[in-house]
């Protein structure tokens, strides 16, 4: 058994030859391997692709059926979901599955009391996160009087304030608005400045353009592509086959016939 | 006018136990086949307003409700709870809400609502057999809903509704939990249902496809009706960019060196930007 699971020397997630089945024999992931270093990294594939059972083995939720996952050198398979909620915190898609307090503050403070055994330093870790999405004056609140919204950035800030190295993100801008969108984008900008891992899935293919250094595409279980976001985000072949399209301005730039930089260059405006 | 299908008459509403006014004094009309978006910031009234026009708000819901929602000239209020299901359906936007919970198969939690409205039988096979196959969940008509996907999960709230065949159409982003092209067919089956004639209400945040699609546009802000309009219109309004709404994202980069169509309004369409754009760079190549 582990029990230190501080990140070590070695400063990638290793994934190698995983397989993972719910029922016997039916396999929802083959044979992935991949190796994630901090560059933003973006999961992108169509329902059902694996996506959210990939992310659910990196967080140790899951064990592989085959396979392994190593987290700074530390093999899931040998430590216990508990001990790595230090390392791996994971926002889940939907606000529901997260939430149980009735208090904001207590909501953000549940984790880190269990991570640092310490009320003062949880409390100011929770205050921190709170303030980093937007969220602060509203510790006293019930989380169900918030908006959708403000519930998902509840639930990114739970996580944060466990200050784990790595946070995943699965689908965080679903029923957010375009602001929310921007917010949440200089969020993960913020958190990556700072050396943190942001793996992040979604279906925002104008959001991956936009905010991730890397894309990895996932279909039927299998990565098919992973590399530099906009040549990825530029095949539309690779990505019909994963039910995905080319992002707006990747399809603007294309039909002007001037390249995306220049596109950007009008963001930018 | 003779075709007006639906309106809402100084329409306010409050929550129970909440002293903010969830829709503010809103008058508009919808009339009969025409396809028209919701948009807004979270918060601004967008689902509260769907829940209105179905009479959810306030018969489940509770609170105080003042002015009228008229359907064919009749108050949702008014209406008996079977007439309204057979005039209005409504895709709620979380799927989970919306399944019943009753059923164990795909084809029996579509046959639930059919059943209730008392349809033959040959013919409610046949309406869900076609619901099924149109949005790719025929060969999931066996399994448990609970065991399908966030995303096939809100396929099949769509299609339970659709196969009701409506009169009205109201769908609360309705394609959040979906793929790319998971979307874009849900886009093209409402155009399908436009054409067939139906009566469609939309909120969504993808305003790229919402906009190719829809006639007019409801702009929404704090419970209070902002603007109504032709989409070119709404995302031209100085309360867009107030508000922080954002627009498609082609449209931003027009706005961002002022290029506006022949109309004095910035394109919302992606071929009209397109032509636009190009223009703009072939000046700077000059």
């Amino acid at each position: 058994m582990i029990d230190n699971l501080s990140p070590g020397t070695i400063n990638t997630i290793e994934v190698r030859n995983l397989w993972f089945a719910y029922k016997i024999e039916e396999y929802v992931l083959k044979n992935v391997s991949i190796s994630i270093d901090s560059r933003s990294t973006a999961i992108v594939g169509q329902n059902g692709a694996g996506k959210t059972t990939f992310v659910k083995l990196l967080k140790a939720l899951l064990k592989p059926t085959k396979g392994d996952i190593l987290i700074f050198g530390q093999n899931t398979k040998e430590t216990t979901t508990a001990k790595l909620a230090k390392i791996v915190g994971l926002v889940f898609q939907n606000p529901a599955d997260q939430i149980f307090k009735s208090k904001v503050i207590d909501e953000v403070m549940f984790g880190p009391l269990n991570v640092f055994k310490d009320k003062h330093k949880a409390y100011e870790s929770s205050i921190q996160a709170l303030e980093l999405v937007g969220l602060s004056g509203k510790q006293e609140e019930h989380p169900y009087d918030l908006t959708l919204s403000e519930r998902k950035l509840l639930c990114l800030a739970s996580v944060l304030a466990m200050e784990p190295k790595v946070i995943i993100l699965d689908e965080p801008t679903i029923a957010q608005d375009r602001y929310s969108t921007k917010v949440i984008a200089q969020i993960i900008k913020q958190l990556v400045n700072a050396g943190k891992f942001v793996i992040t899935i979604t279906h925002d293919m104008d959001f991956v353009l936009e905010n991730f250094s890397r894309t990895v595409v996932f279909t039927d279980g299998k990565i098919i592509a992973d590399g530099e976001t906009e040549k990825v985000l530029s095949d539309e072949k690779t990505l019909r086959t994963a039910h995905l399209e080319l992002p707006w301005l990747i399809r603007l730039s294309q039909n002007i016939g001037v390249s995306y930089s220049k596109i950007k260059e009008l963001r930018k405006h | 006018m003779d075709n007006l299908k639906v309106s809402t008459e100084e329409l306010s509403y409050e929550y129970p136990f909440s002293k903010k006014k969830a829709l503010n004094n809103i008058s508009l009309s919808i009339f009969s086949g025409e396809s028209v978006g919701i948009i807004g910031r979270n918060g601004s009234g967008k689902s509260t307003l769907c829940f209105a026009l179905t009479g959810l708000v306030p018969s489940f819901f509770g609170g105080k409700r003042t002015g009228r929602v008229l359907i064919d000239g009749v108050d949702v209020l008014q209406m008996s709870k079977e007439k309204l299901v057979r005039k209005v359906g409504l895709v709620l936007q979380n799927p989970f809400s919306q399944i019943s919970g009753a059923k164990t198969t795909v084809f029996e939690e579509v046959a639930f609502g059919l059943e209730n409205l008392g349809i033959e039988r040959d013919e409610m096979v046949e309406r869900i057999e076609k619901v099924l196959k149109r949005f790719n969940l025929w060969e999931k008509r066996t399994q448990n809903p609970f065991e399908l996907s966030g995303g096939q999960l809100q396929r099949l709230a769509i299609a339970s509704t659709i196969a009701l065949e409506p009169e009205i159409l109201i769908l609360d982003e309705p394609t959040s939990q979906l793929d790319p092209q998971g979307t874009t067919e849900v886009f093209e089956v409402l155009s399908e249902l436009k054409k067939s004639g139906m009566t469609i209400i939309i909120v969504e945040h993808k305003f790229e496809k919402l906009v190719e699609y829809v006639d007019k546009l409801i702009f929404l802000h704090d419970g209070s009706l902002v603007g109504y309009g032709k989409p070119e219109e709404i995302f031209s309004m100085r309360e867009i960019d107030i508000y922080n709404v954002g627009e498609p994202v082609y449209t931003t980069l027009c706005k961002n060196i002022d290029v506006k169509n022949t109309h004095g309004n910035y394109p919302v369409h992606f071929n009209e930007s397109v032509e636009l754009l190009k223009g703009v760079f072939q000046k700077d190549d000059r």
